[in-house]
């Protein structure tokens, strides 16, 4: 499970998190919020890009806060961003491998554990291709099998759908809902398709303005008043 | 969704499948080979003794360009103090030439290692900036070493730990290694180090640090994100790449006599231009770069063309590479000519398309 207590950080008077504490359980859980209330920064200040003013973040036991971001992707943070990030000019397998030695000891198992995240997203066959060939919805497959590669502790998506059709996208829900079992770790997805949400999350945390505004089973959250309110305003609400 | 019918196809693909081939089996190793064995065979043939000087400081820039490209075209760090670490190799390697009695490749090792530790020096600020802001920091220390080896001078076998004396003979060369006494012989080892040189660089992108640099110029913080220590990797390529300018000094050294006004501090200027628009991504584009810019210099200074004119070539060049071709020249005719293969073996005729 991941643990947030007291988590702020500040861009000189402005607070992007303002004091954020709850807790995930082991799963795959969502973070939403309207836009500017501090979901990206919430994945910045666990990937280590950002050092928070106060608080911890706590993974299986494990205190991040203070670990350098590298350390932290080693240790088993993995995360997806909103824009493409796969390298176009290497193969499917090499993209996968650049994060797998970049913390894990070599050998034969790392070809397999290589093999498993491409098979897991469904690239097999253009594994040696290069990514820059591949059309849009396989590149977030390859950024998706980079991410669950190895023995990841806590996955986090920014955005995995943005862009792509509703066909891929419910192909991509599915996956995202099998990183847990499969994986073993602990998924936190932030998308503003709160279809794709539903379907993957079982716990989800609502921000706006920096501020928690409500966490808990999925299907209550989205009838919150206050969620709603954060989305809608409440002038739209009242109306 | 057209990723899962991929995955559908291949569910049954065994690990064996996916593996890529062995590096030994890559083809582009397979070209460098034949083409090292053919140069090293056939090219001091048919040549006068000013053409191979030519070629062999040509391939001696090819070393530099490989460095300087590396840095560009695989990390994303512009250096500009390529020429001036060349220099500071070819002044480590004449006093340690005039100074010791240590065997040639020792030497040219030695040049390479003082010019890797100066490299580190001026590339520190990549640690934290990059851009323009880089490039300009690196000129300036490219402007330092040039003054101080203008104070200093080269060494001619004077005493003292400079090693130059006011009555000394002009710049004698570093004397070269026993195979490589004549014009044609000194070709040919110059090659032969040129050769391995690209092929340490090239293991070097083709495993964990060229991958690793690769996710760096992407983006440094998705390169973070996948855990890659960026401080070390970037102050890898600058030590390769530094290295290699320092080979490529005491490889200099030993072609003739060494003046600091051989190293211009635009010069690291130009080469960037001839390497950006011969082809940053490529190790081929490195060595066309250095046949662009010492060839071409060597045809002018023939036909008494001004030298600036070089210049506003290769500014052409690279916008014809901003425009039309972001890979350079090498690039493109690498995905031009297979394309121009094809048509060939097909007979294929682009009018008769059109009509149809």
């Amino acid at each position: 499970m991941i643990e947030i207590r007291e988590l702020t950080v500040q861009f000189g008077a402005v607070r992007s998190l303002n004091e954020v504490t709850f807790e995930f359980p082991m799963g795959t859980c969502g973070l939403i919020g309207p836009n500017g209330a501090g979901k990206t920064t919430f994945f910045n200040a666990l990937s280590g890009f950002v050092k928070p003013k106060t608080g911890s973040v706590r993974v299986f036991g494990t205190e991040l806060v203070g670990m350098r971001a590298y350390r932290r992707a080693r240790w088993g943070v993995r995360r997806t961003f909103q824009t493409e990030q796969a390298i176009q000019e290497l193969s499917v397998f090499d993209n996968v491998r650049m994060v797998h030695e970049q913390s894990a000891s070599g050998g034969k198992g790392r070809i397999a554990a290589i093999g498993r995240a491409i098979e897991f997203v469904g690239l097999a066959s253009v594994a040696n291709k290069p990514v820059g060939t591949l059309s849009a919805g396989e590149r977030r497959l390859v950024e998706l099998a980079r991410a669950v590669v190895g023995s990841p502790k806590l996955v986090l998506l920014d955005e995995p759908a943005a862009g792509l059709p509703d066909e891929e996208t419910r192909e991509l829900s599915g996956l995202i809902r099998r990183i847990p079992e499969e994986h073993g770790a602990l998924t936190i997805l932030v998308d503003h398709d709160m279809d794709l949400v539903s379907s993957c999350c079982s716990t989800t945390a609502v921000l706006d303005f920096g501020r928690l505004v409500a966490v808990g089973p999925t299907s209550e959250v989205l009838r919150d008043q206050r969620v709603i309110r954060a989305y809608l305003g409440d002038e739209e609400v009242a109306s | 969704m057209s990723v899962k019918t991929a995955g559908t196809r291949t569910a049954g693909a065994t690990l064996q499948a996916i593996v890529p081939p062995r590096l030994w089996r890559d083809r582009s190793l397979l070209i460098g080979a034949i083409v090292v064995v053919v140069v090293f065979v056939a090219g001091p043939l048919g040549m006068n003794s000013y053409w191979l000087q030519a070629s062999t400081v040509a391939i001696v820039y090819a070393l530099i360009a490989g460095g300087a490209g590396l840095l560009v075209g695989r990390v994303g760090l512009y250096s500009l103090c390529q020429i001036a670490l060349t220099a500071a190799g070819s002044w480590m390697a004449l006093r340690l030439g005039f100074g010791t009695s240590l065997p040639f490749p020792v030497i040219i090792l030695l040049s390479g290692a003082f010019s890797a530790v100066l490299g580190i020096i001026i590339g520190l600020p990549s640690l934290w900036v990059s851009g323009l802001a880089l490039a300009l920091l690196t000129l300036m220390g490219a402007s330092a070493i040039t003054l101080v080896l203008t104070v200093i001078h080269f060494p001619n076998g004077g005493d003292g730990i400079l090693g130059y004396s006011e009555t000394g003979q002009g710049a004698p060369a570093l004397a070269r290694p026993l195979i490589g006494e004549t014009t044609d012989g000194y070709f040919r080892y110059v090659l032969v180090v040129a050769a391995i040189v690209f092929l340490i660089v090239w293991l070097h992108l083709k495993s964990r640090p060229g991958r690793s640099w690769a996710a760096i110029r992407q983006s440094p913080a998705s390169a973070q994100a996948a855990g890659v220590n960026i401080t070390l990797y970037r102050v890898w390529a600058f030590l390769l790449a530094s290295f290699i300018a320092g080979v490529a000094g005491g490889l200099l050294a030993a072609t003739g006599g060494i003046y600091i006004t051989q190293f211009p501090v635009q010069d690291s200027i130009i080469l960037l231009a001839a390497v950006l628009m011969a082809g940053a991504y490529s190790l081929w584009g490195a060595v066309l770069a250095a046949l662009l810019m010492k060839f071409i210099g060597a045809a002018f200074s023939i036909w008494n063309v001004p030298p600036g004119l070089l210049l506003m070539l290769f500014g052409a060049g690279i916008l014809q590479s901003l425009l039309q071709s972001p890979t350079g020249i090498f690039g493109q005719l690498s995905t031009d000519l297979p394309k121009l293969w094809r048509r060939i073996r097909r007979g294929h005729r682009p009018a008769e398309e059109g009509r149809a």
